[in-house]
């Protein structure tokens, strides 16, 4: 067992390519802290991208920033707090619910593609992700789109690495378009409301031209009720126009009340983002990703413990008991499941991942053998 | 420009290939007589023209599966074509190859405005997809210029931008699923009405492969409502370096226009000759388009037009009724067609960091000089996405390579200070030589080896994208015995 840091991308390339030599097969850790998403690594080795850090571009004019793979994410976004700007995307915070220790890493949000409940409205982590430095599974120096955020040069290998969970290669550098941060924000609470109509409410807010930054449902909310919440953001007068606008449309959904305290609302999107009502119970968690009018469907084919709307109804997150397999459960509604929390052996026995179509698993098990030869990247990890 | 020799034993089994693609495809689908196939020579890069063998028009992915199925077999190059609006060559046939058009895939198959989706036969037109949910104040977002004509196919090999990106993202960002044939037929549907992969994402390196991976024959893409109103704003500025610096404060500032346009004074003179759109006499010129309702307009423009005070500008025009809008935006939509009056051009599509943009137009500008040709610079300044437009004239002899090679030095500056050779248009066979400039080795290997994975016998588009000398090996004709 030995733990490899190398401290440059040179390092790491030949770190890879002496790994490669031997056919020693690698753990690929970031901050560690999502460690346990996907299946089990079969790797006694653990190459760590910590010693990668530091942002290493910024220009807030641009809206852009470059940061190595290891850079904490707390100083990704610290730096683009300062310039009153922000990663689009809402990366969720995975330490509470998979009960985990440690520092993000932006090289970690990448390779797990993570997003929260902005992603909806302005795509996920891969949207925002303009460039890409990897070393693949020979130990092979590559880099893919740049620092621009219009770039159509080749192919776009930066969308295939963002969610390959380090199995494609060992990334290096990451460069982003950033968006302002906004002003202020207000929320919508809708409460009572069943599944259905919940989603139906979401939906219809959607609708609008109003530009609704996040619509999630909790069947059972902190009181115990349930509330629908739909976001709203930018300048505050702005936002109080289309909060009023909103509340007229959706009036027969119910009066919202209509939160516009900095540190609740945060709190409560944090809630969302972070899957926090499953934080600390007993059981699996599963993330379904569906059209938002399938996502009560989802919930009632389950019979989950616990359920979680975000994404308009398109993201349900569910709590259910160890080891039960919901796919069988979700036959004929499209989309896909992935298995997120479990012991390792559930997951040694469930794939996390949804299995794919014979001629996609086919393409993608191609593509890992191009990318990795001798399998050495995180394998078990991606099945 | 060159292009890989038409494989002769190809071109003999002519017959036989027409025969087989006429047993799955109506006789009006399967165009093979030389006077037909001239109509597919070109697309808008229309410098470079070669018929093909035979052209087919499949009317459903079944006929598309059949026809790659067929060619496969026969070992014959297949060039997919959306409209032929490609400025990069990328629809440019080969004289032993299929073309493969989808233009009579165009139907709407599903709209579903609670998911907030539309589900297109590929071959639809961009802006026939906004038409079909425009009733219901819906909108699909990305909008190149061409999209009166241009197919969702080409737009989503291409990944095309537009006019509105800096807000609402390129086709890679809206698009959610499709229905691909691959090379040897096989039908596959990645993604659809949800959001995120299962596992690696396939739809977004198919997003952008310039027709090189598959076939696309249907499409889910994101549609969005419309914003309740939009209003531009218009600044003059005597300075390229000024009006450059106004753009990263307006962005600084937090206000997220749904574009920025800039154009140099080469492009507001011809603009202002040919169309009249009462531009002021500077050097530089901004439209800045903001969304919403009208207060909120207000708020946004305000906050804009404080930062262009900031900068001195020469003229600052804010619009007050769509009349007025539409006279700001008149000139620099018909830019092109101003530029075209003077002379033929070349129009470009490099990529640059925004705060590089008054030294890259600095530099144009003494290249123009020791060129001898002029250049007008009209582009998408939020985003940096430039588009040059050098001006020759096609009917005298050495003007066209002379104008490529000017091309080729602003493609290569572009590089140079940190950006990319094409933001939106691809590399089809127009950048395809000068991606040693953009990719190392090891870079453009890592590429090839995905098309390995999809069409192991390089048969669909194959002389597009990467120079020929690193392609040549995996192109060697294995034509049927």
């Amino acid at each position: 067992m030995m733990t490899l840091q190398p401290r440059s991308e040179s390092d790491l390339s030949e770190a890879v390519a002496s790994a490669y030599a031997a056919k020693t097969p690698l753990e690929i850790v970031g901050g560690g802290t999502r460690r346990t998403l996907g299946g089990p690594v079969q790797a006694a080795d653990t190459l760590s991208t910590a010693g990668l850090s530091g942002i290493t571009l910024y220009e807030p004019g641009a809206l852009t920033i470059v940061a190595q793979a290891g850079t904490p994410l707390a100083e990704v976004e610290a730096a683009l707090k300062a310039e009153n700007q922000r990663l689009p995307f809402e990366p969720m915070d995975h330490r509470a619910l998979l009960g985990t220790e440690g520092e993000p890493t932006i090289g970690g949000v990448v390779a797990a593609n993570v997003s929260g409940p902005r992603r909806f409205q302005v795509g996920a982590c891969r949207d925002s992700l303009i460039g890409v430095r990897y070393v693949d599974g020979q130990g092979t120096a590559i880099k893919n789109g740049g620092r621009v955020m219009k770039n159509v040069t080749g192919y776009d290998i930066v969308k295939l690495m963002a969610g390959s969970y380090g199995t494609l290669g060992v990334l290096s550098e990451v460069s982003f378009k950033v968006l302002p941060d906004t002003a202020h924000s207000s929320v919508l609470l809708f409460e009572g409301l069943s599944d259905v109509d919940a989603v139906a409410c979401m939906c219809a807010a959607m609708a609008t031209p109003y530009e609704v930054s996040g619509a999630a449902h909790l069947p059972v909310g902190m009181d115990g009720a349930p509330v629908t919440m739909l976001r709203l953001e930018g300048f505050e007068k702005s936002v109080a126009y289309r909060a009023g606008e909103l509340a007229k449309a959706l009036a027969h959904f119910g009066t919202p009340k209509v939160e516009s305290d900095p540190d609740k609302t945060a709190a409560g999107w944090r809630y969302i983002r972070d899957v926090e009502a499953f934080a600390g119970q007993p059981g699996d968690v599963w993330r379904v990703s569906v059209k938002p009018t399938d996502g009560p469907k989802v919930a009632a084919a389950v019979g989950a413990q616990g359920v979680v709307y975000d994404w308009s109804g398109g993201l349900v997150w569910l709590l259910v008991g160890e080891g039960t397999d919901i796919r069988p459960a979700l036959a004929g509604i499209a989309g896909h499941a992935t298995l997120i929390r479990a012991s390792a052996s559930t997951r040694a026995a469930i794939p996390a991942f949804h299995p794919e179509a014979a001629p996609l698993a086919k393409v993608t098990a191609g593509l890992r053998a191009q990318f990795d030869p001798a399998g050495i990247l995180n394998p078990g990890r991606m099945g | 420009m060159e292009m890989p020799a038409p494989d002769a034993r190809i071109l003999s089994r002519k017959a036989q290939v027409v025969q087989r693609l006429l047993t799955v495809l109506p006789k009006d689908a399967v165009i093979h007589e030389e006077a037909e196939t001239r109509a597919y020579e070109c697309d808008a890069l229309t410098a470079y023209r070669c018929p093909p063998m035979v052209a087919v028009l499949p009317s459903n992915t079944q006929e598309v599966s059949d026809v790659l199925r067929i060619c496969h077999q026969e070992g014959v190059p297949v060039v997919p074509r959306g409209s032929g609006t490609s400025l990069a060559g990328g629809a440019l046939p080969t004289a032993d190859c299929v073309i493969l058009g989808v233009a009579r895939l165009n139907d709407v198959l599903e709209t579903d405005y609670d998911n907030r989706i539309i589900k297109v036969q590929s071959g639809r037109t961009n802006l026939s997809v906004t038409g079909a949910v425009e009733e219901e104040d819906f909108f699909y977002a990305p909008d190149p210029s061409s999209q009166l004509a241009c197919a969702i196919a080409g737009n989503i090999a291409m990944n095309s931008g537009g006019a509105h990106c800096l807000k609402y993202g390129v086709t890679t960002n809206n698009l959610l699923g499709v229905t691909m044939v691959m090379m040897d037929g096989t039908v596959v549907e990645v993604g659809g009405a949800h959001l995120d992969a299962p596992g690696l994402d396939l739809l977004g390196i198919i997003c952008g492969s310039e027709g090189q991976l598959g076939v696309v024959t249907e499409a889910t893409l994101r549609i969005l409502h419309k914003p309740e109103g939009a209003r531009p704003v218009l600044m003059g500025f005597d300075d390229n370096e000024v009006a450059g610096a106004c753009v990263a404060d307006i962005i600084k500032a937090g206000v997220l226009p749904v574009a920025i346009e800039f154009m140099d004074r080469p492009c507001i003179e011809a603009t202002e000759k040919f169309a009249k759109a009462g531009y002021p006499d500077c050097e530089a010129l901004l439209i800045v388009e903001v969304e919403g309702s009208d207060a909120e307009i207000d708020e946004q423009l305000s906050v804009i037009m404080d930062i262009a005070r900031s900068h001195n500008p020469v003229e600052l025009r804010e619009s007050k009724s769509p009349m007025e809008s539409a006279a700001i935006w008149k000139g620099r939509k018909s830019a092109f067609g101003a530029m075209g009056q003077i002379n033929d051009y070349m129009c470009l599509d490099g990529t640059i960091p925004v705060s590089q943009l008054p030294f890259v137009l600095r530099r144009i500008g003494e290249m123009s000089k020791e060129y001898g040709l002029k250049v007008g610079n009209v582009f998408h300044a939020g985003d940096g996405n430039m588009h040059p437009l050098i001006l020759f004239d096609a009917n005298k002899p050495g003007d066209l390579e002379l104008c490529e090679a000017f091309g080729a030095d602003i493609l290569k500056l572009c590089v140079e200070v940190g950006g990319c050779l094409t933001g939106e248009h691809g590399v089809g066979i127009e950048k395809r030589d000068l991606m040693f400039d953009q990719f190392n080795p090891e870079d453009m290997e890592a590429q090839l080896k995905i098309k390995d994975v999809f069409d192991p016998q390089w048969l669909l588009n194959p002389a597009k994208v990467f120079p020929l000398s690193v392609t040549e090996t995996r192109r060697t004709p294995i034509a049927a015995e």
